[in-house]
């Protein structure tokens, strides 16, 4: 199976590789960025300087449950990650950005002037893990209904069940 | 018709900085004209912006203005029989003219993103099949190469090549339910008639080789489910004598024909820029004029080893992307003949241990079979630690699946990219400007899959 699409993963370096100030980690040799909050909007401008033009995917991850997570030096695990995807049409390449959310301060600055196209994606992470996005037009939920209490995808949401009628049972009237 | 009641957008932001976690109550509908702001007015031109608020207002020209009782909301959908399943749009309309549109989303959701978290990476396929259910095989595609590039497994050249041969036939029959969808919404019932005929075809012979028309869970981690039936050559030629004339015959009864131009060209227009910003990809993409195809420009499987062209447009209108989408069977029909010459001899599946079932013959001579057996299918297999992002290009576009693993044989978060998500987003801009009838059009032509879009 040929697998031209990401770069070739370098050969370990003492000293934690950069790109714009931000450090870079592999992962199954596609090249992840980990950039703090503060610095996000920046990188997306300097980013898309450089040619990624188009923001694939936005998305969150709750890692309530599975603190120990590999990450460059000097990047603190937090409890929630928003993952965004970019892509170079003329690198061909793909490039992914995993930012730190701590859980006590769900805020994170909107992509929404750079890449109007994360307007329905980062409304998805808003309604499933409650992060919200400053400067987003309009941050509403998305899949679940307006008047849902919780947010769906984080691990410490009580998912509950249903309690399946089967046939034969007494009948509730 | 409805109005909403309130200025609901301040209302949901006072919400949200009292207490993030907590919902917002309103504002998933189109807001009344008199609350809107100036730059989500000017945003209804289409462009898309980034400009201020005061910038906005002071740019806008008073000819736009338009009085709050010449315009009124609707509703279209979501029971609507041209809005592909459960899709609800509240257009504002001045006379027959869409002024501003609002793709509203989430009749579907069944949760399936939290679904595949309980389920394991063996069980994982027959949640993402579900998503896309008009090429469901594009689904297990993008999450079995990512669950295989966790596992760093390298699939056998049989195996990469039956899913070429497999989700070339799904392109086929997806597009093939585009065109009758299409022809319906537009007025072509008999072109329903004859994509659904075609359709089926094509979805007899998936049948035959997975068992299901549709969800097929075939397309598995390490591999395929089964190998080819015997006599799927015959199979596969014939559908590819069959398929060619009847695109000709499609081409005379739509193409050509005046009222199916009229219908199409020059509605729903957008350009490469907007297309970019919005993230969108597949068809709507290539019928701005730029040729973007995951398979030609990051090729996964083998389609590095074959040849076809990539189809473009030129005004970005409907009538290109029918035109884009008539053209790709075309051409999926000519990698399928590659695909005849190529297919290897050789396993169809990895045989890995951790990853694969024993062979059926084995469990019965081998106690230790069928442990492993009994094992694979009730725990699962561990899959190590990582995370990684895998895309196809399906039907409709970019289909990506991103998935976090802890070292169990669950996924500890699966995402799909659904290009449908991400396109319907396009709706408001290509909407804008244009007659309610043609936003029937439009909605043909974006060709979302409402599965996908709500998961």
């Amino acid at each position: 199976m040929s697998d031209t699409t990401d770069p070739v993963e370098p050969v370990p370096d003492p000293l934690p590789e950069m790109m714009h100030g931000v450090p870079v980690g592999w992962s199954h040799g596609q090249r992840v960025l980990h950039p703090s909050r503060e610095q996000l909007t920046g990188l997306i401008k300097t980013l898309h300087d450089d040619g990624y033009h188009m923001c694939l995917d936005l998305t969150a991850v709750d890692y309530l449950t599975h603190p120990g997570r590999a990450l460059p030096d000097g990047i603190e695990p937090e409890r929630f990650e928003v993952v965004v995807t970019l892509l170079s049409h003329r690198e061909r390449a793909r490039l992914r950005l995993r930012v730190q959310v701590p859980g006590d301060e769900l805020t994170v600055a909107s992509l929404f002037d750079l890449h109007p196209g994360t307007e329905a994606m980062e409304r998805e992470v808003f309604d499933m893990f409650g992060i919200s996005f400053e400067g987003h037009p309009d941050l509403t939920r998305i899949l679940m209904p307006e008047d849902w209490v919780g947010h769906p995808l984080r691990k410490d949401y009580d998912s509950g069940r249903i309690p399946v009628q089967f046939k034969g049972a007494p009948a509730g009237r | 018709m409805t109005t909403p009641t309130t200025p609901t957008t301040t209302d949901g932001d006072t919400h949200l900085t009292e207490d993030p976690s907590l919902t917002s109550e309103g504002g998933q509908e189109l807001a009344s004209r008199d609350i809107v702001s100036a730059v989500e007015r000017m945003r209804e031109k289409g462009a898309v912006l980034r400009i201020g608020e005061a910038e906005a207002a002071a740019s806008a020209p008073a000819a736009d203005y338009v009085p709050e009782d010449e315009t009124m909301i609707i509703n279209m959908g979501p029971q609507h029989p041209s809005t592909h399943g459960v899709l609800r749009i509240m257009m504002e309309l001045q006379g027959e003219t869409v002024l501003r549109a609002k793709p509203i989303v989430g009749y579907l959701h069944t949760g399936m993103e939290w679904t595949g978290e309980e389920l394991t990476y063996l069980q994982g396929g027959t949640n993402v099949t579900r998503m896309d259910y008009a090429s469901p095989l594009f689904s297990e595609l993008a999450f079995s190469l990512t669950v295989e590039k966790l596992l760093d497994v390298e699939v056998p050249q049989r195996a990469v090549w039956i899913r070429m041969l497999m989700t070339e036939m799904n392109r086929i029959s997806s597009h093939l339910l585009f065109m009758a969808t299409n022809g319906m919404d537009l007025g072509a019932v008999s072109m329903m008639l004859y994509g659904w005929r075609e359709r089926e075809e094509t979805l007899r012979f998936l049948e035959k080789v997975t068992g299901l028309r549709m969800n097929h869970n075939y397309i598995r981690p390490g591999g395929v489910a089964a190998d080819l039936p015997d006599g799927w050559r015959d199979d596969v030629l014939r559908l590819l004598d069959m398929i060619p004339p009847r695109l000709d015959e499609y081409d005379t009864l739509l193409t050509g024909q005046p009222i199916w131009r009229e219908r199409l060209q020059g509605v729903g227009v957008i350009d490469t820029e907007t297309c970019m910003a919005l993230g969108t990809t597949g068809p709507i993409l290539r019928a701005t004029g730029y040729a973007w195809d995951l398979r030609r420009d990051m090729p996964y499987l083998a389609y590095d080893q074959v040849d076809f062209d990539v189809v473009v447009g030129t005004y970005g209108d409907c009538f290109d992307r029918y035109a884009i989408r008539l053209n790709e069977i075309r051409e999926s029909i000519g990698i399928l003949y590659q695909v005849l010459d190529k297919m290897p001899k050789g396993d169809y599946r990895v045989q890995d241990k951790k990853v694969t079932p024993p062979p059926r013959a084995r469990i019965d001579e081998s106690m230790e079979a069928l442990i492993h057996h009994f094992k694979i299918f009730t725990e699962g297999f561990k899959v190590p630690e990582g995370e990684a992002y895998c895309a196809v290009e399906s039907p409709r576009g970019e289909l990506g699946c991103y998935i976090v693993s802890d070292g169990s044989a669950h996924p500890y978060r699966m995402h799909i990219r659904g290009p449908s998500f991400v396109n319907l987003q396009t709706l408001p801009h290509l909407m804008h400007g244009g007659l309610i009838a043609d936003a029937v059009a439009v909605i043909s032509s974006v060709d979302p899959i409402l599965g996908e879009v709500d998961r």
